[in-house]
């Protein structure tokens, strides 16, 4: 069997045709991650260009307002670009550049990890092709024009679904089609081996700093952590570092759209069966003979058929657990966090607060959560608007 | 007996895919058999799936037409039991690792025995995971396909040595789709194979008219069209047919 199973998950379910360009892959970053001056390259990236280490904030109104559980955000929308797909995308297109490619290309659904990959490359000197399902490029119109500005190409998907699980298959095939001189930055902690080791060694940042900080602030771990899951990353950067802490519990926020008794969902540990697909196995929200059903989330990065391989073993391992939370509940958190602490979150991040407000009313006013704020909301108040009723258009 | 032995001993071989279920599964069944009539040495059913990462447009979309249709599993495989009661053409089926694994590898596999189905072709499945399925292959006599790609290199000897039936030879990088010229050294490709394996080597990925095909017979045991014959299917629906037995022939011509 090959590499890279987390439980029964993972794998490396490709073409042939990708085979060596995997294997290469490892082999640079087994290379690379132990070689101080690419450590040092990176580490500098992050703190002089991303803004790293990002805050650790005590929301203090909203732990008043709830009145439980004292609640930190882990500011990740703080990040340049405004989440923290860019902790990623920084190390793997630095990673690519090592590896001596000129080009690298990206699927995106909400469009931050397109943004990010188009601004890395930017700055790195790489050319660039971002792929986005038609659905979401029209309901995150700002993104495209932000990353053509970037000197990005972007690429309307129209296949399928015209959603996110569209434009993996899509950069696949492009992968597929020019592998010699592109590296594909996949954006989460999923596709084949070595993608879900990699991306969740680069977004395991966030968990490392969130440990010291606790330790500062409070003298000890958290007792919640919360991170919203579509691929899984900013929730398995989050978790990592915690994982031998078993104390700590470990909630993954699940899109659940309209409800997870409704076709119209994107839950996928809650309403999913495993599967092969993008490379691995996982869950995958699917019919009785593996086709893949269209998903839905109101948020374009949650709208995703599956779920990244470690999380599915923590899932089946009982170590972390999985809950969804529908749109209607992520509005609302979204609104809220906005009146009540002054931060306006991403969709996507919601999610997480959505289940932080139901759970912290009943955890005692010693015990602390920290929320992942994976991303700012600025790219969602048009569609939050809408959702509303408001007809505003970007 | 399993007939993939049979595909290569009528001079250089023809085979033909199609994806079950377009337009219709009543007609993919007329296609299979006319196929065979018209000199098909083996043919490729596609089983269809929402996400065929490995296809082209055209191919993309028969699957979409065959989905929208309708078409299941459990549907292609009455559909290919009664082809094998008047039909002894070596069939094999062409899908993806999920549409296998989550209808149950074993049962799977067990219905391509009952059925008749000489092998499986998994466009996901590499080198590294066919064990994934060949437990299941193995304890039924079905043959699972490898594939080679013009990116494989130093693995060709090591996939080769372990090849079953024949092999397939992706000509191009890329997906599967009609290609004005192939540009890929396949020769130093399957010369690789026979170094290591005396096994036929079919080459697909491309291949759309009597030319290409004549010219990759020169070193190959035989060729696989798929786009070419699904865009005439597309053209006609219905009344493809004719049209398709038409080409097969005049494909099986070039290359005899
Ligand atoms: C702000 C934000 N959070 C979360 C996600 C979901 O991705 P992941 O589950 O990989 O963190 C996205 C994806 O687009 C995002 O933009």
């Amino acid at each position: 069997m090959a590499k890279g199973r987390f439980g029964i998950h993972g794998g490396q379910y490709i073409p042939e045709t990708l085979m060596n360009a995997v294997i290469e892959l490892e082999e640079a970053y087994d290379r690379f991650k132990n070689d101080p001056e690419f450590i040092a390259e990176l580490d500098d990236l992050l703190n002089n260009y991303a803004g790293r280490p990002s805050l650790l904030y005590f929301a203090q109104k909203m732990t008043k307002d709830l009145s439980g559980a004292k609640i930190y955000l882990k500011r990740e929308d703080l990040n340049h670009t405004g989440s923290h797909k860019i902790n990623n995308v920084l190390g793997q297109v630095l990673l690519a550049k090592r590896m001596g490619k000129n080009r690298v290309i990206a699927e995106t659904g909400a469009g931050q990890h397109g943004v990010a990959t188009a601004t890395a490359a930017a700055l790195m000197g790489m050319k660039c092709e971002i792929y986005m399902g038609k659905e979401d490029t029209d309901r995150q119109r700002l993104n495209v024009f932000r990353m053509e500005l970037l000197g990005a190409k972007v690429h309307t998907v129209t296949s399928g679904t015209q959603t996110l699980k569209d434009a993996v298959n899509e950069t696949m095939r492009e992968w597929t089609q020019r592998v010699k001189d592109t590296h594909y930055v996949l954006g989460s902690v999923m596709g084949p081996h070595p993608f879900p080791s990699i991306v969740r060694d680069f977004q395991s940042i966030i968990g490392r700093e969130v440990k010291q900080q606790m330790l500062e602030k409070e003298g000890r771990l958290p007792d919640v952590l919360l991170a919203c899951v579509g691929g899984g990353s900013n929730a398995m950067g989050l978790f990592y570092d915690f994982i031998e802490d078993t104390k700590v519990r470990l909630i993954g926020c699940e899109a659940a759209g309209y409800g997870v008794d409704t076709a119209k969902t994107a839950a996928t540990m809650a309403t999913g069966t495993v599967g092969i697909f993008h490379g691995m196995k996982s869950y995958f929200c699917q019919d009785q003979y593996g086709q893949i059903a269209p998903v839905y989330s109101i948020s374009a990065g949650l709208d995703y058929p599956g779920v990244g391989p470690e999380h599915a073993n923590l899932h089946d391992m009982g170590r972390a657990e999985y809950v969804p939370v529908t749109d209607d509940e992520a509005v609302e958190a979204f609104e809220y966090l906005s009146h009540t602490e002054g931060i306006i979150p991403a969709i996507e991040s919601a999610h997480a607060v959505a289940y932080a407000k139901k759970i912290a009313p009943k955890m005692s006013q010693d015990q602390t959560i920290v929320i992942c704020l994976s991303g700012r909301g600025d790219k969602d108040v048009a569609a939050i608007a809408r959702h509303r009723g408001v007809q505003i258009y970007e | 007996m399993n007939k993939l032995e049979q595909v290569f001993t009528n001079g250089k071989a023809f085979i033909p895919f199609i994806t079950a279920g377009d337009p219709s599964i009543e007609i993919t069944e007329q296609l299979v058999l006319a196929m065979a009539d018209a000199g098909a040495d083996l043919i490729e059913v596609g089983i269809p799936f929402s996400d065929p990462v490995a296809e082209g447009q055209v191919i993309q979309e028969a699957d979409n037409r065959a989905l929208s249709g309708g078409v299941t599993t459990d549907k292609i495989f009455s559909m290919m039991g009664r082809i094998r009661k008047s039909c002894n053409v070596p069939m094999a089926f062409m899908t993806y690792v999920n549409p296998i694994f989550t209808y149950g590898t074993d049962r799977f596999m067990k219905n391509c025995q009952e059925i008749g189905i000489d092998g499986i072709i998994v466009p996901d499945l590499p080198y590294e995971e066919k064990d994934e399925l060949m437990p299941c292959c193995l304890k039924y006599g079905v043959k699972l396909i490898s594939m080679i790609a013009p990116t494989s290199n130093n693995r060709i000897s090591m996939i080769a040595r372990d090849a079953q039936g024949f092999i397939y030879c992706v000509s191009s990088l890329g997906v599967t789709g009609v290609r004005q010229e192939i540009n890929t050294d396949v020769k130093e490709m399957i010369k690789l194979v026979k170094e290591v394996k005396d096994i036929p080597c079919a080459i697909g990925f491309g291949i759309s008219t009597p030319e290409q095909a004549a010219k990759m017979v020169q070193f190959s045991d035989g060729v696989i069209v798929g786009s070419a014959i699904v865009k005439i299917v597309e053209q006609y629906g219905m009344d493809c047919v004719p049209h398709v037995v038409e080409y097969v022939r005049m494909m099986k011509n070039a290359i005899k």
